[in-house]
């Protein structure tokens, strides 16, 4: 019955090319354009670490003095070298990194390659753990490196071909800012969307493509990348003493337990620190996971929430199109219905086989969705916007526009097909 | 021209047309407001800098290691970029517009005040108002005896108190204090107070990060940096010599010391096209939309019409015969069609009012003004008129002989 219904579909579809035409390029076009901006989405509201990402927590403490206290507050973003170290050296979690973004002047050994400015990454040794991050070689430093300001490098895979045409480095040194770097290993491809864990350099920057340790860092006075808030006397030449908030502190606690005893702990270091007199307001502490800490952020760029409601707005005026044109053609064909009840047909298999017409005009708006979308996603990816290089269609999204197709043409078929129905066969042969 | 019997057809055609109504109403609120969004996107890549856009380059330089002396490497710097031709003036500065890196602070009115007044943007280097070009409106430029040594401030904060004046913008000073003259004026951070000395009439901070009510919240201090504390020169220039002076300079910085590296090396107009690029590219997809909305609807009109038409061949030819000329048939068409458009504005508008309000408070954009709402009508009732005008064409030709045919 099905291929019957369809070949009565193809025909009638065929009867008025210029009509199904405008019906299928209206639903491609709502389509096509609802699957970019929901794909663009997808891509930037994503999870940069699944599996691991609900188990990573961001520690805020508020160390301020009481000059523009006010109760509600959230507590400042990254925390100040003090409480930095302190909670990094009390080992309450199961890994725990304290970290800055920066730039370091490269200096290659060949003469080919001119001294280049690289972004770099200052952190402690758990970072590679902590986020799972792949090595090709070698691998990350050691706690005793962090505690002797060793001065050795991880590359990313990126800056080892371009430095080493690829070959495993470890071992070679590497001249920056004057000093030379042993290299301990070399990251495999690893991008995390968004950029979760400094947000201060942009929320989907491409990654940074050296990594030092945070200690030999400072003591080198290597540049920062970032923002610094402070209060009171404020920044001065020695940032570790500075009154101000300026590092990220990351931990991974396994268990919902941990978190919560975590938070225990950040709550009794505020209050001890006040007992101490270095904080001055009551503890107000923040202890969010990845997920949450990126909400917080609110990392998705509002222009793109825009663009969804806009297409989706366009998708709507499509759909209505389709069903005022879908409408006036099985109107039209009332005196054929009419024919077909007569005959026996019943109402329910009359509808059955307008509907199946109706979704063949989805299925081939869909396809033609499909192939917008991904026009749309290539002009998307010409934009100037740091994220546009991440607009890619996925398996789910592909499979998601093929079904919102028929879907919606099954939807937009659901009402002309009703009403064509409701004609008794007697009016419309005698109007004949 | 008679309504009545379009009204009593369309009673017959009451979900068809419905659709169409509602087609054109959702139309019409979007195009109302997507208009609304370029002109407010367009409007903000206008903003005004109070530089001397055309005339300035940036070139950032980089140390590698620490340079033995910032304070002299400057000097040197900055005289050797004078003598670059074409140059007519140079400035070591810590921050530029639209570069989006910036250093801001709280301040205070009143050194007693428990929460800051507000957040403004520290611009400083020596010579940086009159090499910006920045129009002093009030009091006067520093002195050169006014200047102190940022490097010496970083090592000795006490310092901080002896920088002692300020110059703001006047859109600062009109914030501060309303409708006053700012002039002579104490502005406090932390515990140190600076009086204000001069008003310029606009400079803009480098990053928007505070929004664009707070663009204008600047101030200029009177500090001289070395190059182990800034690494932004700027160059101010004739607008035809800009490429060529920008090549030059990077050249001499590059050669008067080899342990550093050029970054950047850009003309202003260039950098501030990249900074609202996202705000153009925004209003490029709003056009896309807008003109793909349109034509959408147009040929959905042109759809159903043609339908109409078709099923009313008999009609028409028994108004024909019955002594109706071409031109009734055709205007019945666009009145049928202008009727419905109608409909479909009014309630366009008001779903346009809802829309609007729904955007205002998910992105803070300010309400729609009345003057878009005749702007939509007019476009959807020109493009009712022109997708039914073809369809109508061929309703009027159909012939009166067809009234005595059956099917």
């Amino acid at each position: 019955m099905f291929t019957y219904y369809l070949d009565l579909a193809l025909r009638s579809l065929k009867r008025n090319k210029a009509l199904t035409a405008l019906m299928v390029l209206a639903l491609a076009l709502g389509i096509g354009a609802s699957m970019t901006t929901l794909t663009v989405l997808h891509v930037l509201s994503g999870d940069p670490l699944p599996g691991k990402s609900h188990q990573l927590f961001y520690p805020q403490l508020d160390p301020q003095d009481m000059d523009g206290y006010k109760p509600q507050d959230e507590p400042p973003e990254q925390v100040s070298w003090i409480d930095g170290m302190a909670l990094l050296q009390a080992r309450r979690a199961h890994f725990q990194a304290l970290m800055t973004g920066g730039a370091v002047p490269i200096q290659p050994a060949q003469s080919s390659i001119d001294p280049f400015f690289e972004d770099a990454r200052y952190t402690t040794a758990d970072f590679f753990p902590m986020f799972d991050v792949p090595f090709l070689y070698g691998q990350g430093w050691n706690a005793t490196d962090d505690e002797a300001s060793a001065h050795v490098a991880v590359l990313t895979r990126e800056l080892n071909e371009k430095l080493f045409g690829g070959k495993d480095s470890t071992g070679q040194t590497l001249r920056m800012n004057d000093v030379a770097f042993r290299i301990v290993g070399v990251l495999d491809s690893w991008r995390p969307t968004p950029h979760f864990y400094d947000l201060n350099t942009g929320s989907y920057s491409a990654d940074e493509g050296v990594f030092v340790p945070l200690a030999t860092a400072t003591d080198l006075k290597f540049a920062r990348n970032g923002s610094t808030d402070c209060w009171d006397k404020g920044s001065s030449e020695n940032m570790k003493t500075a009154t101000c908030t300026w590092l990220q502190f990351w931990v991974q606690l396994d268990t919902p337990a941990e978190a919560t005893a975590y938070r225990e702990f950040l709550l009794n270091y505020s209050r001890e620190q006040k007992a101490l007199g270095h904080f001055q307001r009551p503890p107000n502490v923040r202890l969010r996971d990845v997920m949450g800490w990126l909400d917080y952020n609110k990392v998705v760029p509002s222009d793109v929430h825009l663009q969804v409601w806009l297409a989706f707005g366009f998708l709507l005026v499509c759909l209505v199109n389709t069903v005022g044109l879908m409408l006036a053609k099985f109107l039209r064909r009332s005196g054929e219905l009419g024919v077909r009840r007569a005959l026996g047909a019943s109402r329910r298999s009359l509808f059955a086989q307008l509907l199946v017409e109706a979704g063949a005009v989805g299925l081939v708006g869909g396809a033609g969705g499909l192939l917008l979308a991904l026009l749309g996603l290539w002009l998307v990816r010409g934009q100037p916007s740091d994220y546009a290089a991440l607009a890619h269609l996925d398996l789910p999204m592909l499979l998601a526009t093929f079904v919102a197709a028929v879907m919606a043409s099954l939807l937009a078929g659901l009402l002309p097909a009703w009403r064509a129905c409701l004609t008794p066969p007697a009016l419309q042969l005698k109007s004949n | 021209m008679d309504i009545l019997p379009i009204f009593s057809t369309l009673r017959r055609h009451k979900i068809t047309a419905l659709l169409l109504v509602l087609e054109i109403a959702l139309t019409c609120a979007i195009v109302c407001n997507a208009v609304f969004l370029i002109s407010q996107r367009l409007q903000r890549t206008e903003m005004a800098s109070g530089v001397a856009e055309h005339e300035l380059l940036q070139v950032q330089v980089a140390n590698i290691g620490k340079p033995a002396n910032g304070k002299s490497r400057a000097q040197e710097d900055l005289a050797l970029l004078r003598q670059v031709p074409g140059v007519t003036a140079a400035a070591l500065v810590n921050q530029v517009p639209f570069t989006n890196s910036s250093s801001n602070t709280s301040i205070k009115l009143d050194p007693a005040q428990k929460l800051p007044t507000l957040n403004a943007t520290m611009y400083m280097g020596e010579g940086l108002i009159a090499s910006f070009g920045a129009r002093l409106v009030a009091g006067r430029d520093f002195t050169a005896d006014e200047y102190l040594d940022y490097d010496d401030m970083r090592s000795n904060p006490e310092l901080q108190n002896k920088v002692g004046s300020v110059v703001i913008t006047q859109a600062l000073g009109e914030r501060l204090w309303p409708g006053q003259s700012a002039l002579g004026r104490n502005i406090y951070m932390g515990d140190t107070s600076v009086r204000v000395i001069g008003v310029v009439q606009s400079l803009i901070r480098p990053s928007l990060f505070m929004g664009d009510d707070a663009a204008q919240w600047t101030m200029v201090f009177p500090l001289r940096l070395s190059a182990a504390s800034a690494s932004r020169y700027v160059l101010r220039t004739a607008p035809d010599q800009r490429q060529q002076v920008l090549s030059e300079a990077a050249k001499v910085l590059r050669k008067a010391d080899p342990h550093r590296i050029v970054l950047k090396k850009d003309t202003l107009d260039d950098i501030r096209g990249a900074f609202f690029q996202n705000d153009r590219a925004m209003a490029g997809i709003l056009v896309g939309v807008i003109a793909a909305l349109l034509i959408v609807t147009a040929l959905g009109i042109v759809g159903l019409a043609s339908f109409w038409v078709a099923q009313r061949r008999r009609t028409i030819g028994v108004r024909r015969a019955l002594g109706a000329t071409r031109r009734n048939i055709l205007n019945y068409f666009q009145t049928e069609n202008f009727l419905l458009a109608t409909i479909g504005i009014v309630l366009g508008m008001v779903l346009a009012y809802g829309i609007n309000l729904f955007l205002m408070t998910r992105y803070e954009l300010p309400r729609l003004p009345g003057m878009y709402f005749p702007m939509g009508a007019i476009a959807l009732w020109l493009i009712g008129q022109l997708a039914v005008l073809g369809p109508a064409l061929r309703a009027a030709a159909v012939p009166p002989v067809v009234a005595t045919r059956s099917v």
